[in-house]
């Protein structure tokens, strides 16, 4: 058994080490420090162009969506007492994408700007959340996986349909690279949208952490202890949607963060889903932008989609552990 | 005083008319069939039935109390329960402070040492035996320092060297001024630990009183329908099918 230690330190010193090295990181060679620096002084110079306009949002985007998916699927598997629930396998995440390829491509509020979409990402992740939780009836972790299978599948053929009415292929392209998951080339103004979703979400979350421990017993402990279960099961997945639906509304699909990143660091939280919340979104946070290193970092024409590579990665970790949950107690 | 009463206590079809005292330093014993209603009776108490009737605590309706006041005053340990994660013993013994909202350290030893968990506080939940794992329900419990103890079936799946240390460390805590309700099957254990007993059949209370006054051979025989051999005389008592 891994001993419990306070590991939130070592997280960040990662964090900032990796977000130093995304800095660092691009076709252009140039000194971090002096980018910085001639940025944050208004400086017009080379350096804070490069460093300030593309590689500081993109790595903060990075360190955001990755922090609000880790912090999503921690709360999600602690709500449903499940380690295999996961935003992408419960359908929030197609719910999101869904409600923002809607409103994105039939140009609706478009007086809103981002946060239409950002919004309209939300409203799917709520509405893909609840018939979720309607269809599966309770957290029973194989009722869950079917629901939600369920509502990705319903998802995604409308999203299919949103792609086949697409006003011309260039916007069905890119609605496509959109959806494999990225966190280029989208400017500061995003994070205006995400910083704001993740702090509201990762807070309302925060305040459900009573509750959280109490379902490791299950509901009727929780409801025993005092905990108004129903109350608060919503306002876990109003959290998790918020963070979601910010994030795919920005990002796109990123899979697998909220599944894996939990699953690695609970041995060192003591198994404790009310003390995983804030390690999962810093190592969501570091797991997301070392993967978007990476794919700078691979040598192709044609960058790699961020979200291609954690499902990559993931998918064969997913399969490790269905194979282990069928071998687990009782 | 009485701890905790019901007057006409109904649970939709499951509970009809039940009325009952429970003072301090008794252990109530719940007796009867399988569905006479002992776990939706013990649920209605902590807020997982609604009801009809009256229950008071105190001697102040449990309307009056808040969800987390009443968690306070009561704690239960449900007939099946499980750890969705292979936690530390210590940390499901501390669970048992959620209604009190801290992780009280000198609580949380107290009741590891009530139910005899000590030794194996640092163990994780999934490594132990089922009579270990149903101390530590119990502990978890009795971390919350109810005034109202109550218990679903604590002893079913137990041998008999851990029924009867379970059975023990209910009737202490009862003992310390506190109530404590038991659902049973065994007939011997309940003459044995209860101070009174409530013998259910279909939602209502057939008989309420010591184990002298409800385990009697024609009581008994009339509600679970097969012929039974009481010795209460006998250290232990014994309650037997014939």
């Amino acid at each position: 058994m891994a001993e419990k230690i306070n590991i939130i330190p070592w997280l960040i010193a990662v964090l900032l080490l990796v977000a130093w090295i995304s800095l660092g990181q691009g076709s252009v060679p140039v000194s971090v420090w002096s980018g910085l620096h001639d940025w944050f002084n208004a400086m017009p110079s080379k350096e804070a162009l490069i460093i300030g306009e593309i590689r500081l949002p993109r790595t903060l985007l990075a360190l955001a969506v990755g922090a609000a998916l880790g912090m999503s699927g921690a709360a999600l598997q602690g709500l449903l007492r499940n380690p295999l629930a996961e935003p992408g396998l419960v359908g929030a995440s197609q719910g999101a994408a869904l409600g923002a390829a809607t409103v994105f491509y039939f140009g609706l509020f478009t007086s809103f700007g981002t946060l239409a979409v950002t919004v309209a990402g939300l409203v799917g992740a709520i509405l893909a959340l609840s018939l979720m939780l309607g269809l599966s009836g309770s957290g029973r972790p194989s009722m869950v996986i079917l629901a939600g299978l369920a509502i990705s599948t319903i998802a995604g053929a409308a999203l299919a349909i949103v792609l086949n009415f697409a006003p011309n292929p260039y916007a069905m392209q890119e609605l496509v690279f959109w959806l494999l998951g990225s966190v280029s080339n989208r400017g500061l103004d995003s994070l205006f949208v995400l910083i704001p979703s993740l702090l509201l979400g990762g807070i309302i979350i925060w305040t459900q952490r009573p509750l959280l421990a109490a379902l490791s017993l299950g509901e009727q402990v929780a409801t025993s202890m005092g905990m108004a279960v129903n109350r608060g099961s919503r306002l876990i997945v109003l959290g998790v949607a918020i963070l979601v639906g910010a994030s795919v509304s920005v990002a796109g699909n990123i899979g697998f963060v909220g599944l894996l990143v939990p699953h690695l660091l609970r041995p060192f939280t003591g198994y404790r889903p009310d003390q995983l919340l804030i390690p999962s979104a810093i190592a969501g946070a570091i797991l997301v932008c070392l993967a978007d290193i990476f794919v700078r970092l691979l040598p192709f024409g044609q960058e790699l989609k961020l979200g291609v590579l954690t499902s990559l990665l993931g998918a064969p970790l997913f399969i490790w552990l269905v194979i282990r949950e069928s071998k687990r107690w009782p | 005083m009485a701890l905790i009463s019901t007057q006409s206590l109904k649970v939709d079809s499951r509970i009809r008319d039940l009325s009952f005292e429970l003072h301090r330093g008794e252990v109530l014993g719940l007796i009867g069939p399988n569905g006479a209603g002992k776990s939706t009776l013990l649920h209605a108490l902590v807020g997982l039935e609604d009801y009809l009737g009256s229950i008071e605590c105190d001697d102040r309706a449990f309307d009056n109390y808040t969800r987390n006041q009443r968690a306070r005053l009561i704690g239960l340990q449900p007939q099946t329960i499980n750890s969705a994660w292979p936690i530390s013993v210590r940390d499901v013994v501390s669970l048992g402070r959620i209604p009190w909202g801290d992780e009280d350290s000198n609580a949380v030893d107290h009741a590891m040492q009530l139910a005899d968990i000590t030794d194996f506080s640092e163990r994780r939940v999934d490594h132990l035996s089922g009579g270990e794992r149903a101390r530590v329900w119990l502990a978890r419990v009795l971390a919350g320092q109810p005034q109202v103890l109550l218990a679903d079936e604590p002893v079913a799946n137990l041998d008999i060297h851990f029924q009867l240390s379970v059975m023990d460390v209910l009737k202490n805590y009862a003992a310390q001024s506190h109530g404590v309700i038991v659902a049973l099957h065994d007939l011997s254990l309940a003459a044995r630990y209860c101070d009174k007993l409530c013998l259910l059949k279909a939602g209502q209370c057939v008989a309420y009183g010591t184990s002298d006054e409800v385990l009697t051979e024609s009581l008994l025989q009339s509600v679970y329908e097969i012929e039974v051999d009481v010795d209460l005389n006998r250290m232990p008592p014994i309650v037997l099918p014939k």
